[in-house]
């Protein structure tokens, strides 16, 4: 019997804080026969720098500066099902607070006004990324085939989700699986 | 002098006894509290938590949930333009600007003199004699460059209201197709008189022989109705009045309350002896504030003729009185529970049914709830006999409707037709041409096209709460559907997350596409949030927030199309546009400072 040929799948953090990836590791032993099933790409499991052409890929985090926008834009071009998890991939989640104030006055505040920097200016080294004006949810940049709610979503339904799409079924998370906190 | 706290109690103090303390009234309270005040100040608040011994929140909930309430000062005038697409089409948008100019101040904000603030609000009920506009709350109709200019003077110089000329304030009641209704020959008391003889227990019977059904929207029969709140046990029944005629494009109520208001409390009356209630009450709209006094006149008229009190035409026992609650800018409340709920004094979220208020309605006791139309056809079918009735309009929708019509005619107003006319024949009454589509009963109701007007308004065809709003073939349907998703997006209630977010996301996807950044993509997920929407919603104001989109993308979809980008996805903002700020905090303008535009 020919052996079925492994799904290529890709993850990233964008503006998030890992959370999700660390729920995604609380599959824990199962990550054994995932790996029967699938092959990581770029991930931070792996540190492959950038996405060659996948199956799947998976982001948490939002979109908060253009670093995050041409990664984005990366999976979106290499991976055939893109799926938003978490809250802040979904929604902008904790970083996009800052959405009601004004990024001038932000950088200010905390680069210029706060107390104790010594010689306080903006930082402006073009190897920085530049930070957008909002904080913006995935699917407000790329299309996004599926989202995972949940800040993060439980081991379980990262679990539940990826195996369904591995099998080819339309994923369904179902009560106890899905969390809106 | 006298202190600020002095100065609220006052005025308060007047006000708390005549609504009896109660806060069951807090509606009526807060809304004549501002009156006094042109908001509901916080010293206002304070008191009215202490002698109420109701919590802030409580308060403060209620009067943030109503357009027509304000917690911060609006100005000594509040100008608000009716905002409905007939309005619209009548130029309200360039109107609103030229005020706005004229008077130097930006839409929704208050002038630094602070004396006025110019903003929209939805549909005001005068489709068919726009634009109109509210001052202060008070309607004014048929909006031309010179009378906006005219208003901008009067307040320029604070002119007192009262002063304005009258000619503004006139509302005509336009009637074009009078019929077993608007026709009506009644005296007052004659369908009261005809009941009597009829016997109370046998109104609800002869009801449901006629076929009479609710002209709300729904359609419920009268007669179960009724019969139901008859036969439910309670310490005292209500009857209520729906005349928070809401739904945008519909004016019938305003008509009827203004040219037949004796036929409808006759109605009223007639119920409460046919279900056993001493309490009556009108829910009239905030938007028809001006119809307060006079309806306040005709209820004193029959209280004299002794069609309203204790012993009514000198039947012992036979006792019931109206009063009239005045809403305050929600659309929502016409939903008959959140009525309920806005007239016990909180705000008009609709509740679970059942219990039906039939059973558990006002104040939790037994209450028959029907639109204002519904009890003068409920008297005329009493007064005519039920096999008379029965015998007009088609075997499910029995009698005459009253439809609305406004758009583009040259006859708007008030149309009266057996059940069963075609949209056409009402179009050619109303000397309607090249009509490329009307919408029938409001935003929620259905948006047809040509090949369709032979369809039939009643229950077995289309059903329709009264409104007729007609495009001709320069309109764009796109902007018809932009201008009612708005709508509901404003007009959600927010008690539930499907409707509060979904109407929003509604809206933020039809302005991008409005904007020039739509895709197939975002027609697909409108078609998406519409299956959210419709089953996931509370009420019914979510399960039809699609609609016209819905319905206008099925019949009008190159209107859509037309705007799209022809790409899978385009953001609905300018990324590069988003890193702007930053570039110039850091004074970068590298490439690495830019976002390219996607190649594809």
């Amino acid at each position: 019997m020919s052996e079925k040929k492994k799904l290529r799948v890709a993850t990233t953090s964008l503006a998030g804080c890992f959370g999700c990836h660390m729920s995604f590791l609380d599959i824990d032993e199962r990550l054994i026969p995932l790996l029967e099933l699938v092959e990581f790409d770029r991930s931070p499991l792996t540190d492959i720098k950038h996405c060659g052409p996948c199956d799947i890929g998976l982001i948490e985090g939002g979109i908060c500066n253009g670093e995050n926008v041409h990664v984005l834009r990366e999976f979106r071009k290499n991976c055939k099902i893109l799926i938003a998890i978490g809250s802040c991939a979904i929604t902008g989640g904790l970083p996009a607070q800052r959405n009601h104030l004004d990024l001038g006055d932000c950088l200010t505040e905390v680069y210029l006004t706060e107390a104790g920097l010594a010689h306080g200016h903006i930082p402006n080294d073009p190897e920085l990324p530049l930070p957008l004006d909002k904080v913006h949810p995935l699917h407000e940049v790329v299309k996004i085939d599926y989202f995972i709610p949940g800040c993060p979503p439980s081991g379980d339904a990262i679990w539940k989700f990826l195996t369904d799409l591995i099998a080819g079924k339309t994923p369904e998370l179902g009560h106890g699986l899905i969390e809106y906190d | 002098m006298i202190s600020d706290v002095d100065f609220h109690a006052a005025y308060l103090d007047s006000i708390l006894d005549r609504y009896g303390h109660a806060a069951t009234n807090l509606l009526q309270i807060l809304r004549e509290a501002q009156e006094h005040h042109s908001y509901i100040h916080p010293d206002a608040i304070d008191y009215l938590i202490a002698k109420l011994q109701v919590p802030r929140a409580k308060i403060e909930g209620v009067a943030s949930f109503y357009s027509f309430l304000h917690l911060k000062p609006h100005g000594e005038y509040r100008v608000l333009f009716s905002d409905n697409i007939t309005d619209r089409m009548l130029g309200s948008v360039e109107l609103m600007q030229k005020m706005c100019q004229q008077l130097w101040i930006e839409p929704g904000k208050m002038s630094e003199d602070k004396l006025v603030s110019i903003g929209t609000t939805a549909c005001t009920g005068m489709c068919d004699q726009g634009p109109a506009m509210l001052v202060n709350g008070r309607t004014i109709t048929r909006l031309t460059h010179q009378r906006v200019q005219e208003i901008g003077q009067l307040i320029r110089n604070r002119t007192p209201l009262e002063n304005w000329p009258a000619d503004f304030f006139r509302v005509e009641d336009n009637i074009r197709r009078k019929g077993l209704l608007l026709g009506n020959t009644l005296a007052p008391g004659d369908a009261l008189c005809a009941a009597l003889v009829l016997g109370a227990q046998n109104i609800a019977e002869a009801l449901k022989t006629s076929g009479l059904r609710g002209r709300g929207g729904a359609g419920y029969s009268t007669g179960l109705k009724w019969e139901a709140c008859r036969n439910a046990p309670g310490a005292a029944k209500h009857v209520i009045c729906n005349a928070d005629e809401g739904e945008p494009g519909t004016f019938k109520d305003r008509v009827l309350l203004t040219s037949h208001a004796d036929l409808v409390f006759e109605g009223m009356t007639l119920c409460a002896l046919a279900v056993g209630a001493q309490h009556g009450y009108i829910y009239l709209r905030g938007e028809y504030q001006y119809l307060l006094k006079p309806l306040q006149a005709a209820l004193q008229r029959r209280r004299d003729a002794k069609l309203l009190g204790k012993n009514i035409l000198g039947h012992a026992g036979f006792d019931f009185d109206i009063v009239i609650h005045l809403g305050a800018g929600a659309y929502i409340c016409g939903e008959e529970t959140a009525l309920i709920e806005s007239m016990e004094g909180k705000r008009g979220v609709p509740r679970n049914r059942p219990p039906f208020p039939v059973t558990h309605g006002y104040l939790q006791q037994p209450t028959a709830l029907n639109n204002v139309e519904t009890f003068c056809q409920a008297a005329l079918a009493i007064h005519m006999g039920a096999e008379n009735y029965r015998a007009i309009g088609t075997p499910k929708s029995t009698g005459s409707k009253l439809i609305s019509v406004s758009g583009d005619c040259p006859r708007p107003g008030i149309y009266e037709y057996p059940f069963g006319v075609t949209v056409r024949e009402v179009l050619q009454d109303c000397g309607a041409v090249n009509t490329r589509a009307v919408q029938v009963s409001g935003p929620s109701g259905l948006c047809i096209a040509e090949s369709e007007f032979n369809r039939r308004l009643g229950f077995e065809d289309i059903p329709t709460a009264g409104a007729l709003m007609v495009f001709d073939d320069s309109r764009d349907m796109f902007e018809v559907a932009r201008n009612f998703v708005h709508f509901f997006a404003h007009d959600s209630c927010g008690f539930c997350t499907p409707c509060r977010v979904g109407t929003s996301m509604l809206k933020q996807t039809m302005d991008k596409i409005a904007e020039g950044h739509g895709t197939k993509y975002d027609l697909s997920e409108m078609e998406n949030l519409d299956r959210v929407l419709q089953t996931s919603s509370h009420c019914g104001l979510g399960r039809t927030a699609c609609n016209p989109v819905l319905h206008t993308l099925k019949r009008f979809r190159p209107a859509y199309e037309s705007r799209l980008k022809s790409l899978d996805f385009v953001p609905a903002f300018d990324l590069d546009g988003a890193l702007a700020r930053a570039r110039q905090m850091t004074g970068r303008d590298d490439a690495g400072a830019h976002i390219k535009a996607e190649e594809t």
